[in-house]
This record gives C-alpha cells, sequence and structure tokens, in this order.
C-alpha cells in the first residue's frame, strides 16, 4: 500500500516543510503520492511533481479549498483515503490542524510529531516539551502521522516526473466556517522553521527597539531567520510567531545563536536540536549555556555589534 | 449559552520531568498535577464570556481517576458553574477523549467547547479536532482571540506566518492558545464556595465509549544530552571557531 502526503502550500508555492515531511514518508518503504488541495494551485502540483520519491499528485481545485480550511480539507482526504496504509502531513499549524480529523473520521489514532521513523509501524516522538521521547507502535488498520518537519532532510526536487491526476471534490455540506482574513507578519528574511540559521532574542534585549537595532543587523549579515523566547514576546519585544520553543516553532538549524536568553525548558525543546548553538549572555549561570556549544558571556549590547561587525 | 470545557489533570509545568529507569514511561509518583495550562486558558475564557453576559452557564469536565476531582474543584474555583468527572484509572488516548466528550456533547448540548490546543503531557494536539470532526461541528484551532455574536463566533488563530481569522456558526469547537488570555487565581472565598458546587461522577464505562489504546508505547527514555560546549573569551575567538572548528559560517 502507498502512502499519502498532504501538501502544504499557498496556491502558489510549496512550503518546505512538506519537503521534510515526504523525507519522513520515504523512510516508510512504500510508493508516496502527494495531494495538492487549493484553488488555481496548478503551479503547485507541477513543483508537487518535481519532488524526488514521488510517484504520483493529486490535486483538487475548488473555491471550498481555497484557504486550506480544515472541515474540506479533512473530507476531502478521508474519500480518497481508501488505498492509503499512512497519511502524513508536516507538523505545522496548518498539519496540526487537519490531520487529527482526518484519523478521528478513520477511527484511528494520529501519532503526532514524529522525530524519527524506525519501522512502518514504529515511531519516536517527543513528550513533555522534548523532556522525554516516546517509541510507540501504530497498531491500526491506516496510520495517520504528523511530522516534526525540522528533524527531516529536504526531499530533493528535480525533473517534474510524476504524473498529475485530477481529484474531483464537492464538500457534502454547505460550509459553517468562513475564512475572513490573514494578517501576514511582518519580516522579509528566510522562514523561521525552515532557515539555515537562526539569530534569537531574549528578555535582555529590553525592549522592541533594542530587538530591533541588535538582531536585524546580524541576521541580514548572515541571511538569517529571526526568532525569540516566550519571554522577550509576551514582553511584545517580538510578533508572536518568531516565537521558538515548545510552544511556539521547534527549529533545528546547522547554527543557533541565542541572545540575551536564559534558557527556559521550553525554550531549550523548541531549539536544542540544531547542529550548533552558540549563547551570548552576561550571565555565566544561564542554562542556555548548557545546552550551548559557544558560550559567550558578555554584554550582549557591546558582543552583538562586534560580532555583526566582524562578519559583515 | 453554556460552554463546555474538558480540562486535563497533567504534570504541573513546574515540576522537572524524570523518566523511569526501566523505559516504562515519566516517573509522576508523589509529584504536583495541575491543570493542564491551556486548558486554564480555554476555561478563563469561558469565565470570561459568562462574566460579559455572553455565557450562562460553564461545564467543565475532566477524564480520569478520582484525583481528577481536584482539577475540576479548580475549574469551579475560577467560575465554572458545575463539573463532570468521566471516571477511569486507565490511560485514555485523545480518540478516546474525543469520543466520550462527543458523548457529552449530545447529553448537555453546549454551544461552544472550548478546550487548550494541547495537554503539555503527551503534547499530541488533536482532541479538539477530532471532537469537531466526529460531532460536525465548526473548528477553531490555536485561538488567541474569541468573539460571540448571536450564533456566530469570529476567532482569530496564530498561524504559522501570522494570524488568520475565521467565522464559524455556532455551535463549534475551539482550541485555545498562549496568548488567549492570562488566566487568573482563584480567590480563596472562591476557593471556598466551590466545594459546594455540583460534581457529578459517571464511569466511563457506561458511556459505551471502547478505551482500549491503539497506539502501543514501546519506550520511555530521556532525550540525548548536547556534548558538553566550550566558553569562548571574545567575539572574535567566537568568530573563529564558527569559522574553522564548526564551519558553519
Amino acid at each position: 500500500m502507498s502512502t499519502l502526503v498532504l501538501a502544504e502550500h499557498d496556491n502558489a508555492r510549496l512550503n518546505p516543510a512538506t519537503l521534510r515531511a515526504i523525507s519522513a514518508a520515504s523512510a516508510l518503504g512504500a510508493p508516496i503520492h502527494i495531494l495538492v488541495a487549493g484553488e488555481g494551485c496548478d503551479a503547485v502540483a507541477a513543483e508537487a511533481a518535481s519532488i524526488s520519491g514521488v510517484e504520483k499528485v493529486l490535486v483538487a481545485n475548488g473555491a471550498a479549498l481555497a484557504h486550506g480550511l480544515a472541515e474540506p480539507l479533512g473530507e476531502l482526504i478521508v474519500s480518497v483515503a481508501e488505498p492509503y496504509r499512512h497519511i502524513a502531513a508536516a507538523a505545522t499549524s496548518f498539519g496540526k490542524n487537519v490531520l487529527p480529523r482526518v484519523a478521528a473520521l478513520l477511527g484511528v489514532m494520529q501519532v503526532s510529531d514524529i522525530s524519527a521513523v524506525v519501522s512502518d509501524t514504529i515511531f519516536e516522538r517527543p513528550i513533555y516539551a522534548g523532556g522525554a521521547i516516546q517509541k510507540v507502535e501504530a497498531t491500526g488498520e491506516k496510520i495517520v502521522l504528523t511530522v516534526r518537519a525540522p528533524a527531516f532532510e529536504m526531499a530533493a526536487t528535480g525533473e517534474a516526473t510524476a504524473p498529475i491526476e485530477t481529484v474531483a471534490f464537492t464538500p457534502s455540506s454547505p460550509a459553517r466556517t468562513r475564512f475572513v482574513g490573514k494578517e501576514r507578519a511582518a519580516g522579509k528574511g528566510p522562514d523561521l522553521a525552515s532557515a539555515r540559521i537562526v539569530v534569537s532574542g531574549g528578555r535582555a534585549l529590553g525592549s522592541a527597539e533594542n530587538f530591533e537595532a541588535l538582531l536585524t543587523p546580524l541576521a541580514e549579515t548572515l541571511g538569517a531567520a529571526i526568532g525569540a523566547s516566550r519571554a522577550a514576546v509576551d514582553a511584545g519585544y517580538a510578533p508572536n510567531d518568531w516565537q521558538v520553543g515548545q510552544t511556539g516553532k521547534v527549529v533545528q538549524p546547522d547554527l543557533y545563536i541565542a541572545i540575551g536568553i536564559s534558557g527556559a525548558i521550553q525554550h531549550l525543546a523548541g531549539m536544542k536540536n540544531a547542529r550548533v548553538i552558540v549563547a551570548i549572555d552576561k550571565d555565566p549561570d544561564a542554562a542556555i549555556f548548557g545546552v550551548a556549544d559557544y558560550g559567550l558571556v558578555a554584554d550582549i549590547f557591546e558582543a552583538v555589534p562586534e560580532l555583526t561587525k566582524a562578519l559583515s | 449559552m453554556k460552554i463546555l470545557v474538558p480540562v486535563k489533570r497533567v504534570l504541573d509545568a513546574n515540576v522537572a520531568v524524570r523518566v523511569k529507569p526501566d523505559g516504562s514511561g515519566v516517573d509522576l509518583a508523589n509529584l504536583k498535577m495541575s491543570m493542564n495550562p491551556f486548558d486554564e486558558i480555554a476555561l478563563e475564557e469561558a469565565v470570561r464570556l459568562k462574566e460579559a453576559g455572553v455565557a450562562s452557564d460553564v461545564v467543565a469536565v475532566s477524564i480520569g481517576p478520582a484525583q481528577a476531582q481536584d482539577t475540576l474543584r479548580s475549574a469551579l474555583a475560577m467560575g465554572a458553574d458545575t463539573a463532570i468527572l468521566v471516571l477511569t484509572d486507565q490511560p485514555v488516548e485523545p480518540l478516546a477523549v474525543a469520543r466520550l466528550l462527543a458523548v457529552l456533547v449530545e447529553r448537555e448540548a453546549p454551544d461552544l467547547v472550548i478546550m487548550g490546543k494541547q495537554a503539555i503531557d503527551d503534547d499530541s494536539n488533536q482532541t479538539a479536532q477530532m471532537l469537531s470532526a466526529l460531532v460536525g461541528w465548526p473548528q477553531a484551532t490555536f485561538a488567541s482571540k474569541v468573539e460571540v455574536s448571536e450564533a456566530v463566533v469570529t476567532v482569530t488563530r496564530e498561524v504559522d506566518g501570522g494570524l488568520e481569522t475565521l467565522e464559524l456558526d455556532l455551535p463549534a469547537v475551539i482550541s485555545a492558545d498562549l496568548r488567549l488570555n492570562t488566566p487568573r487565581y482563584a480567590s480563596l472565598p472562591n476557593v471556598m464556595k466551590a466545594k459546594k458546587k455540583p460534581l457529578e461522577q459517571i464511569e466511563a464505562s457506561e458511556l459505551g465509549i471502547d478505551l482500549t489504546p491503539l497506539l502501543k508505547i514501546l519506550e520511555t527514555r530521556a532525550p540525548e544530552a548536547r556534548k558538553p560546549g566550550s566558553t569562548v573569551e571574545s567575539v572574535a575567538d567566537l568568530v573563529e571557531r564558527l569559522k574553522t572548528e564548526a564551519r558553519v559560517i
């Protein structure tokens, strides 16, 4: 039996997290089909057809699917689920919103946020904000998975060779959930969840102005995405969706630079799997130094501009 | 309007997690247990809707052992009017929880169900979505703002890349995110009053739902520790090491 992966996109481009979900799906050892559901999303389907390892692309187009609402998407996935053993999506806010519905309608449990594929039925996943790792075996006939995207490599893309098949979909009942609007957060750097380098600031920045003045030049110099600790977000220094941590985003970049972050457990859960961690803080006892590969005990207001200068 | 708020009893957020040496799970013996913080936020929102005159009735529900009564008493002290405890001593997976809640939704006929987006123990983030699918009600997860007007609820959601706003016909299911509100502390008089509020107990077996787990937990282990790092003396030293030793820039 094959694996179905739900593509995440904005009707124009595929979200890179989907490429990581495809990698996880490849580890299951079965042929992979990818479902692109949206409105006017043919460019995304073509992009999906170029992912290495994808055998077939299913495309569903329609007004009901335009905004990625969970109810019609769940219904659509269940309607095409029959030939698939595994149904997967990246554990982004999109995937987390949709797939539990699919699991419930199919009468199985979802295995949430898997960080490793042990076999086609056994998976590892973090629990307690990464304080423990659970190895679980799914016993149902169908297996629904969300994938902790940063834990997997991005699948390669190449020639668009996979066939594209159209799926007809009409919602069974009129929508009782209506899309009103989406407000995009400011920021022009790379996407936080998939960036190779992340520069993150904490409460020690002291203000939104300092946050911007210290972090933006460094991030621009490095081509990095900007993140923040929960304390910095709660204090209003940075927007909500910059939050790195168990209750925010989980990132796994090559380089994570923590600036003025104390290192609360919930923050560490979101970044401690980065390949290289740098911490800069004036408190030598800060917990962040416990996970840092390179710790610099210094005044961030002096060290960070100096670092930016040294790197430019 | 009636609001149902499911609340889960979990290891207190401030207690460090210890994995049992035999790999059989997380050690919970004699440790402080509390209401799941995201459920606290959901309950606070329900109580605020009541205080604003939008809701008339807030019912807290918990599924678990007899000790979950404490969690429900906390909910009553925060402002829930009544509480229901579905008693079971076995672990209950999100699908079974959603199925049990679906039975209670039919019995209690609420206009709105608000719960936390995830429990901080198993971090599953499934129950609200599953309940919505099972009962066929509209869903809005990860809510950071909830506004009720007549038969419609407008919800702002925290999604990757920004905020999304949805409008749902009632009845509906909402899951609460971190920034929806800051839950209150129950005052002592309210804690005393809560002791006299009604708390109904139902055996889970009476609700006709199969609770047999569908996921088999093979092992629970501690995460790998990172190799100890080193202290650098200066920015120049840091840049040098990032370039030549770590080779990341």
